[in-house]
């Protein structure tokens, strides 16, 4: 099961101004996960999302059902790492039939648009759309 | 009151030498009277992670563009910002950002629309800083707010738009994309539809100058001499040269736009902001696809 869910997610954020999103942004990217050392040895396995103007790459796996989240992005892009971070909170352990249909608008729903421009919000779209697609060519 | 300029040889050879600050000099002068350092980045969240002394945050997303049109800020809003930030219209302004000041050179552009009088780019931007092991602080500077006047934008000298762009022909053009961009070759992914444009490829005509040609290993602007290899060798741009940059938003080329104005020293040189996403879904313009810069249309006369 994901650590986060969705609704407890989206009221975090939804309950403080938006100069603290920032902060609890900059968070999530803290504790984005680091690579197991399967994908660190083999980069050549994980999907680069285009979506994002900063390098991320991002790797699913599918056992017994379960869909299993891998990113990994450079420091220096912390906002992109912090949607990484968040769609691994919420959705990282859920099963394949939860994964696929997983809220395509949850990206917006969490009140980050405010906080980091609509643009920027699209990296998560492009990281979600390739989790989902990624799932339905595995399960 | 400006402060004193950066005598540093390198920016000597430049048009403009003023517009630059070395970081070493950035380092000798952060607590000088009269100067704000601003941070402009791609990634919002990394003034946070850690910025230059005493540095501000400027981000252009959420501070320099209208949150409702299309457009920049309205002359009130913008007064407003900058006086926030403890900005008065003699303060010396150093911008700087990731991404070798692309972020940067955009916030100095609109600052340059504002015609704010003095206003320069840290050269080498974030990455230099770091690289030579410069301090960061998160400490966010605590700031009194000042009067920062109300200035009416100039949109007729450093500015084009679509019509400018239609009655420019004949005139060069700077396409500052990836080739790919520029070539109108789009990556399709499934389930995620093509965005940005309804179309891909470049306005007819435009010189294909990936704006990072401008730009040094180490992040900094290349020489004079290298600079004028891309853009009058390589480009064919000419002395005198009347110029129009773009690129997908205005972001990437506000950095060329800076190189060709102040570095190069042309007179006549606007970004046209709209850019491709503009351009690219504008019903009945001309469009070119591949390689080629295609020959120019015939200007529109008004």
């Amino acid at each position: 099961m994901p650590i986060e869910t969705t609704s407890g997610l989206i009221e975090d954020f939804q309950s403080i101004g938006v100069k603290d999103r920032l902060n609890l942004l900059l968070e999530f990217s803290e504790n984005l996960p680091t690579l197991p050392s399967r994908y660190l040895d083999h980069p050549d396995l994980l999907e680069r999302v285009e979506e994002c103007q900063s390098p991320i790459y991002l790797f699913v796996e599918v056992t017994d059902g379960h869909v299993y989240l891998f990113f990994t992005a450079p420091e220096e892009s912390p906002t992109t790492r912090g949607f990484a971070s968040i769609l691994h909170s919420v959705m990282d352990g859920l099963s394949v039939e939860d994964t696929l249909n997983f809220d395509d608008d949850f990206p917006s729903k969490i009140g980050l648009a405010e906080a980091v421009s609509p643009l920027r919000i699209r990296g998560m779209r492009g990281m979600m759309a390739r989790i989902k697609r990624q799932v339905s060519e595995k399960k | 009151m400006s402060i004193e300029f950066d005598s540093n040889p390198k920016f000597a050879d430049y048009s403009n030498p003023e517009v630059l600050v070395s970081s070493e000099w950035l380092s000798q002068n952060l607590n000088s009277e009269g100067l704000v350092v601003v941070e402009s980045d791609e990634d919002v969240l990394l003034y946070e992670v850690g910025h230059i002394p005493g540095a501000v945050k400027i981000d252009w997303h959420t501070d320099l563009n209208d949150p409702i049109t299309r457009d920049y800020v309205s002359d009130e809003s913008f007064a407003k910002l900058l006086g926030s930030k403890g900005i008065s219209r003699d303060t010396t302004v150093v911008i700087y950002g990731d991404k070798s000041n692309w972020w940067a050179s955009y916030a100095l552009w609109v600052f340059k629309l504002f015609g704010h009088p003095d206003v320069r780019l840290l050269d080498g931007g974030r990455d230099k800083w770091i690289a030579e092991g410069r301090e960061l602080t998160k400490e966010v500077p605590a700031i009194s707010e000042i009067e920062y006047p109300v200035v009416k934008r100039d949109d007729s000298t450093l500015r084009a738009f679509r019509d400018d762009v239609l009655k420019h022909f004949g005139n060069p053009l700077i396409d500052v994309r990836s080739a790919e961009e520029y070539s109108g070759e789009r990556t399709h992914m499934p389930a995620y539809p093509e965005e940005g444009a309804l179309r891909g490829g470049h306005i007819p005509s435009a010189a294909s100058v990936p704006w990072a040609k401008a730009v040094a290993e180490d992040s900094s602007f290349k020489s004079r001499a290298e600079l004028e290899a891309v853009y009058l060798d390589g480009a064919g741009l000419k002395k005198g040269d009347n110029v129009i940059a773009y690129c997908r938003i205005g972001e990437r080329s506000s950095h060329t736009w800076f190189v060709l104005n102040y570095l190069l020293g042309f007179e006549n040189v606007r970004n046209y902001d709209g850019s491709w996403t503009e351009w690219g879904s504008l019903v009945g313009v001309p469009i070119v696809k591949g390689s080629e810069p295609g020959r120019a249309p015939a200007p529109k006369v008004a």
